[in-house]
């Protein structure tokens, strides 16, 4: 019976593995954020709000929570967040129309507030890093992760301009991207831009789930009190059980 | 089962006030302290009790969530997020009920396992198991709707591949597809009658049917990992002797297998609550959209097994048909099964292989059904564990009605293992 259960268990084991086999294309880079380096989320949250919250919104993340949870005043928060006049309590939504949006990109740019959950840290990470010169788009911009995308790279000030290097033409195909070079610096070095990039994944992270905190901080204590439990649950049984033979 | 004395009373002139009325404490105690179990179960007998709190658990957390939940298209998803950030406790409350329902199918699973191995479904006990898959069934269909209700990309598409299944039903396919959704395509019709069928409907006739499995059990006796009747032997005052009350031996024990259940429930929800994206999937943190189709649709973790026998059939009428009958035929595994042994302790060395293969495909398929299903290889690898599904089914028979299985001597009396 052992046997079979160990025979099972590995077969679980294996079914779990599956869920997190990479997807096929581009490999993504790993993100390594870090939610509980306040910082970092906090310079995620100011970048956020400087390069992306001009067109995205987050719907389903209110000012005021995310002064709670960073740790920022409101006075913090209002001053260098909040751009648009929004209340302390509001959604941080864009002032951007979507109908407009839509005729400018082609396609109204999503609300953000999940996007970390729907496509994951690493994935995130990897496309702000992805972005490319290519004149045949109508943004003029191009991403190796996200082939035709309608958003301009919005951190190229940051990152510099980057340029695709193509591997040699094949007959019939597209032309593959084969690298990505730096052809025109940006304010940050390279080490200095994937911090960046690293800080708003961490703070998209949080915002995709603002619970998270208070969870990681709740699950320790009812884990503790679990083990307790069990550990009084496995003397009553012993007591108990010591006349069955 | 040992009946209550008839001269038998509860303490207290209130409680016998009412005992006299309604016999409540007598009841209690016939199927409590006065209900022998064998004294053997192993840890394979914790997921009947474990599967009872978790139903307990999804009731519970439901009744909130349905208190602030909006079952409209419009507003479903919303209420999700609504739920999760500004409901006090919410997110507890909903990944309980989420962790919840992938670990019910978790404990469910193990439960019919346990069932064959220790041929728990044998003579006297076919009802017990037949009403067993009756829950099970309705389960699928609960959790199926469930998962429809938050409205993301996978519950739209997923209801709308498992709902065009029925459109493989002759003359009147097309006509059930839509009588079904109450649209042309999942809408606010669908949402609001899942939405119904989940909190109202099915949960009663789980109820039901779970007070018919426990009467059933408590009617028959409970099988053990030796697979022997306990009431053969019995004492002078006709307990059996390898027998002891339920109450408080079990529920002792019962409490320890709660405890270790609840700390791996407990990581799940605290440390890892999307269980990387297998409990609460990427997908469907994007809203329903009818005009943008994922790049893979597949069901929950728990139906991919039967989804990747669907799949892998290029014949629609065909894959519906394995598909159910991949789920009914375990219906008539009393009646297929026609060996004498219950417990794979005792059964042929072929059973215990082609039990352990079963599985293993079970299994194997689950992990083919999650995937995207664009390799090919994939899909003849499932064209084989399926004829390996039912293949089980048919070497069982004829392994037992041809007299093939060379069975081990049964004790007469339970062994104590662990």
């Amino acid at each position: 019976m052992n046997r079979l259960l160990a025979v099972l268990v590995l077969g679980i084991g294996i079914l779990a593995g599956a869920a997190q086999a990479a997807e096929e294309g581009v490999p993504l880079q790993a993100a390594h954020v870090n939610l509980h380096d306040i910082a970092s989320v906090q310079r995620g949250a100011r970048l956020y709000f400087n390069y992306c919250a001009g067109c995205h919104s987050l719907e389903y993340m209110r000012y005021a929570r995310i002064a709670r949870d960073l740790h920022l005043s409101e006075a913090q928060v209002m001053d260098n967040l909040d751009f648009n006049g929004a209340k302390f309590d509001d959604p941080a939504l864009s002032s951007m129309p979507a109908a407009d949006a839509a005729r400018w990109f082609g396609k109204a740019p999503p609300d953000l507030s999940l996007e970390v959950r729907a496509r994951g840290a690493d994935w995130v990470y990897t496309y702000l890093k992805s972005f490319y010169l290519d004149p045949s788009r109508p943004s003029g911009w191009n991403n190796t992760l996200f082939p035709n995308v309608s958003m301009p790279d919005p951190l190229w000030s940051l990152q510099g301009v980057q340029t695709a290097q193509y591997a040699p033409a094949v007959p019939g195909h597209d032309p593959q991207v084969q690298q990505l070079l730096i052809s025109q610096p940006g304010l940050q070095s390279p080490q200095q831009y994937d911090r960046s990039v690293r800080d708003l994944t961490a703070f998209l992270t949080y915002v995709s789930e603002p619970n998270v905190y208070h969870r990681e901080r709740l699950g320790l204590w009812v884990i503790l009190f679990l083990v307790v439990f069990t550990l009084l649950a496995l003397y009553l049984k012993h007591e108990y059980w010591k006349d069955v033979h | 089962m040992a009946a209550t004395p008839a001269d038998w009373k509860p303490r207290g002139r209130l409680a016998a006030w009412i005992e006299e009325r309604l016999p409540i404490f007598g009841f209690l105690r016939r199927h409590t302290s006065e209900y022998y179990a064998p004294k053997n179960f192993n840890v394979m007998y914790f997921f009947g009790s474990l599967a009872l709190l978790l139903l307990v658990n999804q009731i519970v957390t439901g009744i909130f969530l349905a208190m602030n939940f909006n079952p409209s298209a419009a507003n479903a998803f919303a209420s999700i997020q609504y739920i999760m950030r500004d409901v006090d406790w919410g997110w507890l409350i909903r990944y309980m009920h989420t962790t919840g329902a992938s670990l019910f199918f978790v404990v469910i699973y193990l439960h019919m396992f346990r069932a064959l191995m220790y041929g728990s479904y044998k003579r006297p006990r076919e009802l017990l198991w037949v009403i067993g898959m009756l829950t099970y069934l309705v389960l699928m269909a609960e959790a199926f709707m469930g998962y429809v209700l938050p409205w993301g990309q996978m519950s739209f598409w997923g209801a709308k591949v498992i709902i065009s299944l029925f459109g493989a039903v002759p003359v009147i396919g097309n006509q059930l597809v839509e009588w079904i959704m109450g649209d042309f395509i999942p809408a606010d019709a669908t949402l609001n009658r899942f939405f119904a069928l989940h909190v109202i409907a099915l949960p009663l006739v789980l109820l039901l049917l779970v007070v018919l499995h426990l009467g059933a059990l408590h009617t028959t006796g409970s099988n053990n990992p030796d697979g022997i009747e306990i009431k053969d032997h019995k004492d002078a005052a006709g307990k059996p002797l390898d027998g002891i009350p339920f109450h408080p031996y079990y529920t002792v024990k019962d409490l320890v297998g709660v405890g270790f259940f609840l700390i791996i429930a407990a990581f799940i929800v605290f440390y890892q609550p999307t269980f990387f994206g297998l409990f609460l999937e990427h997908d469907n943190y994007i809203p329903a959209n009818p005009l943008v189709t994922p790049a893979a649709i597949h069901p929950v973790w728990y139906f991919t097994p039967f989804y990747a026998m669907l799949r892998s059939i290029p014949d629609k009428g065909l894959g519906v048909l394995t598909l159910f009958a991949a789920v009914l035929i375990l219906f008539f595994l009393p009646w297929i099964d026609r060996g004498k042994v219950r417990s794979l302790r005792y059964r042929g060395r072929s059973y215990r292989i082609a039990l352990a293969i079963f599985a293993l495909a079970f299994i194997w398929l689950g992990k083919i059904g999650i995937g995207e299903g664009t390799w090919i290889g994939d899909t003849y690898i499932a064209r084989a564990l399926t004829a390996v599904y039912f293949g089980y089914f048919v070497f069982l028979w004829a392994y037992t009605y041809f007299g093939w299985e060379r069975t081990r001597p049964v004790p007469e009396r339970v062994s104590m293992h662990e």
